[in-house]
Parts: C-alpha cells; structure tokens; sequence
C-alpha cells in the first residue's frame, strides 16, 4: 500500500491506511496536528494554506460527524469544500464510484475525503486520480480508518507520552472494527508497551494480529490497563446472533464502573462514537473524569488539518 | 565574499543593537516586545533582549504555516508552535530573523503577526542583510549589509555560540 501512498522520495501522496507508515511519518503528522492545536488554543484557529484548493467529501456512506470533522479541517485551512452526499446521488442512477470520482475531478477539485462500505474503495481511487489529486480514506468498509487511528494515539500522546510504558486495551467488536485495525497499525508503530484486544469470540479476529495479546474476559483483560479503547457495538451484529442480547454484552464487556476499577487508577477510556449508552459503555463512565471521548473528538480536526496540509504542500 | 571576510557575530550584535536603540529612539517606540523568527532569528533575539536588559521573554514565530512556497515544496517537517506571550494588541513588536535576504519570511512572519492582533508598529531588525530582496520589505534595524556572490547562501549556525557560515551552492 506505501506504493499508493507515498512518491519515490517518501512523501505523503494519499493517506489509505497506517499499515506500513513508520513512527517517524506518525509522529510528524501528530507533531504537525500539535502545532495547529496550540495556535487554536491561542485564539487562531485558520490557516492560509490551501487557499485555492477545493477539498470534496465524497460519504457513499452516511455520517454527519465525521464529515463535519473533515469539513472544518478543511475549512480552517482555507480551502472550498464540496460535500458529496453520494448515497443520494449518481451512485442511485447507476454510475460507478470512479466516474463519480472522475466526474467532479474535471471540475477541478485537488482532495478527495473518501467513505465508502466496501473495503478497499479509497486505494482504488487513489490508483486511478489524476497527478497532483489525493485521496484520503475516511473509512472503507472494514479495512481502515487512518484519521481515527492518528487521533486515538495523537490524544492518547497527550495523556501518555510513553507508549513504550503502557498498556492498551480495545474492546469490543475487533473482527468487524477498521477503527480497531488502524489503532492497532498506529500502537504498534509508536511501539506500544503492550496491546490486549478483548471481545466476545464471534467478534475476535481469527488469528491474533502480530503483537496483540487476545482476551475473551474483559475483567482480565482490563488490569492494570492505562488506555481503554471501547468499541461502537453494530446493531446488526446482535440480529445476526453473534452477541446473545445488549444486557448481556454489556455485562459481560460492557465498560461499568466496577470494571474500570480493574485499570490503572489514572487510566483513559475513549470511543470513537457514536456511543451506544448502556450497550458498551455505562454512562457514568462515559461522562466520568477518566473519559477523554470528547476530547478525541476536538482533537480528530487538528489531525484531519495536518493529513490535508502534508497531502497538498509541494503537489503543485 | 570569501568565508574569511564574514563579520563575527559579537561584532554584529553590537552593532544591531546600537542601530535598534536609536531607531526605537528616534520613531518613539517604546516598551517593544521582542518576537524572534524560527531557529536562527529567535537566537538573535534571545542575545539582544540579554544585551538591551529586557526583561519580557523572547516571543517565538514558527512561520511554517504561512509560507508562500508551501504549494510547491510543501510543509516543513519540524514545525513547532509559534510561542507568543502576552497580548500583541497595541504593542510595538520588534520582528527580529537572522538573515533579511528575499523578503518573504518577512512577509509570512507578518501575516501570522496579524492574526494574533493589531500592534500598534512592528520593526524590523536583522543580523545581517543581504543582496537578493524581491519583496518591497526593509530592515530598520541591522547588524551589517554583505554583499555575496550568486550562488552564495548565507547561514547563522548556533545557538551557542552563533557563528555566520558561507555556503556554496552549485548552479
């Protein structure tokens, strides 16, 4: 995949997936999403720097939050944006995805923030557009979520600087997550001290990813932890009978107070949201002084900002 | 100019500072805050504020945001936040670089200034100014004028101690 998403000289053409980025290309996108930080908290929010350039989400699946998120990193960078609802769209009268792509590319647009339900949407995009044109992957199917990735470990950096000291645990439906995925791709990189992944064994994946230690108790899997990842729960999985019922999934992975008392006392838990209340995690968790799910989300645009700005500077 | 000939940086302190003072003197500027452009204009900085006996710390400008070759050489790989302390509101800001040689750090280090506030001046003072403005932008502050050869690049090495080191760039 580094053959898509880097030139020959190691820059950043198109972000698909952290599978292959090394520590070094993370920690400068982080490093960039932190300066963009401290200058909001400052008081200055946008940048000049795509000014002139026109950045398009392309959603063929739906989600108003993580399309907002990428069209205020867009915007804060000055840059027009589209936004392409195409569920409602050309995909309905029959057009493929990449004519679609290529349709508005004539236009003239020099980003595309692609999601999709099928895996593999945003590399076949990026194969295809034309020079100068990237692709960013804002989730396809269940392969990867690169910017959630990059903003789980940009706020668990902020928290936990040493990753080499700490214990992370994810959660919940790891076979079906390509949050999951890009979290592991990106720990694993930083060089995680350690990474449990817990789940009910439908939801496992069936090899344990290299480096991941695989829990099916949650109480186990949660000593001593310093981060806790928890998993949105589909509801489809609960009507195709891979999870028996809500009350049950919670009882047994659910994140409750009682559980969370397994973990280091300064411990962290996050969710990528949507949260289902009660399903995966308790509300009072949720809403505790340990939850920084909130803050994952200010921080998703910071990351956003600095994937856009490495993916445009020196493509003209 | 050959590297033997290039001014020590002492010497060109001195000299800037001298230069600063009168200017601050002459246009009534008082009370300046310093703000230094990443690396070598906040070394400059941090020097003259220790040689001028201000107290106030060395603001920090990471221009990397605001450059106009952004586009064709893309963003810079160590880029910092920018450290401002204080309010810039109404203040005269003494925008101090290394180097004054194209004008164009000059310029982005202007547009960032602005975002943070409007202060009521800003001078500028660099170590060294050389031949080569394509910008409308002049130091009123300076430590020496040189005059190099094309393809000679100028470059502050430091911070401690800070020397001015020649380099030669093939064409």
């Amino acid at each position: 995949m580094n053959d898509l998403q880097l030139d020959a000289s190691g820059r950043l053409r198109h972000l698909i997936t952290l599978e292959g980025l090394s520590a070094a290309a993370i920690i400068e996108l982080l490093d960039i999403a932190e300066a963009f930080r401290a200058s909001a908290e400052r008081g200055v929010k946008s940048f000049p720097l795509l000014r002139g350039h026109t950045v398009v989400n392309l959603f063929f699946e739906p989600s108003t939050r993580t399309r907002t998120s990428f069209e205020l990193a867009a915007k804060r960078l000055s840059a027009d944006v589209i936004n392409f609802d195409a569920g409602s769209s050309s995909t309905r009268k029959g057009e493929t995805v990449l004519d679609t792509l290529r349709t508005i590319q004539a236009m003239g647009c020099d980003l595309f923030v692609v999601r999709h339900q099928q895996s593999g949407t945003a590399a076949h995009l990026a194969a295809n557009v034309e020079p100068g044109v990237a692709v960013m992957n804002a989730g396809d199917g269940n392969h990867a979520h690169p910017t959630q990735g990059l903003l789980d470990v940009f706020t668990i950096r902020r928290h936990k600087p040493d990753f080499a000291a700490i214990k992370v645990v994810i959660v919940g439906d790891i076979r079906h997550s390509r949050v999951a995925r890009s979290d592991i791709h990106a720990l694993r990189a930083l060089g995680v001290g350690e990474l449990r992944l817990c789940g009910p064994a439908s939801l496992l994946p069936e090899t344990a990813p290299e480096g991941c230690r695989v829990f099916e108790h949650a109480d186990t899997a949660m000593n001593d932890a310093d981060v806790i990842i928890a998993l949105r729960l589909q509801k489809e999985r609960m009507e195709s009978g891979m999870v028996p019922s809500e009350t049950q999934y919670f009882r047994d992975y659910g994140l409750s107070r009682e559980r969370m008392a397994r973990a280091r006392a300064d411990a962290i838990v996050m969710h990528p949201g949507p949260m289902n209340r009660g399903i995966e995690i308790a509300s009072e968790v949720a809403d505790g002084p340990q939850s920084v799910i909130l803050e994952q989300v200010a921080n998703g645009v910071y990351v956003r900002m600095a994937v856009m700005a490495r993916l445009m500077g020196g493509a003209a | 100019m050959k590297a033997e000939e290039l001014p020590e940086v002492e010497r060109l302190l001195a000299q800037l500072r001298q230069d600063l003072t009168r200017h601050l003197h002459d246009s009534g500027r008082v009370d300046p805050v310093l703000i230094g452009i990443r690396t070598g204009g906040v070394w400059v900085a941090r020097a003259l504020a220790g040689l001028m006996g201000y107290r106030e710390p060395v603001g920090e400008l990471d221009i990397s945001f605001y450059r106009d070759d952004f586009s064709r050489i893309g963003l810079h790989p160590e880029v910092r936040p920018s450290r401002l302390h204080g309010d810039l509101q109404n203040r005269h800001v003494v925008l101090i670089d290394d180097i004054l040689w194209t004008g164009r750090t000059v310029r982005a280090a202007l547009n960032e200034l602005f975002e943070y506030g409007r202060p009521a001046s800003v001078s500028l003072a660099v170590l060294v100014v050389r031949d080569g403005h394509e910008l409308p932008v002049a130091a009123d502050a300076a430590g020496a004028c040189l005059d190099l050869a094309e393809g000679q690049h100028l470059k502050l090495r430091g911070p401690e101690p800070m020397r001015l080191e020649l380099v030669e760039v093939a064409r």
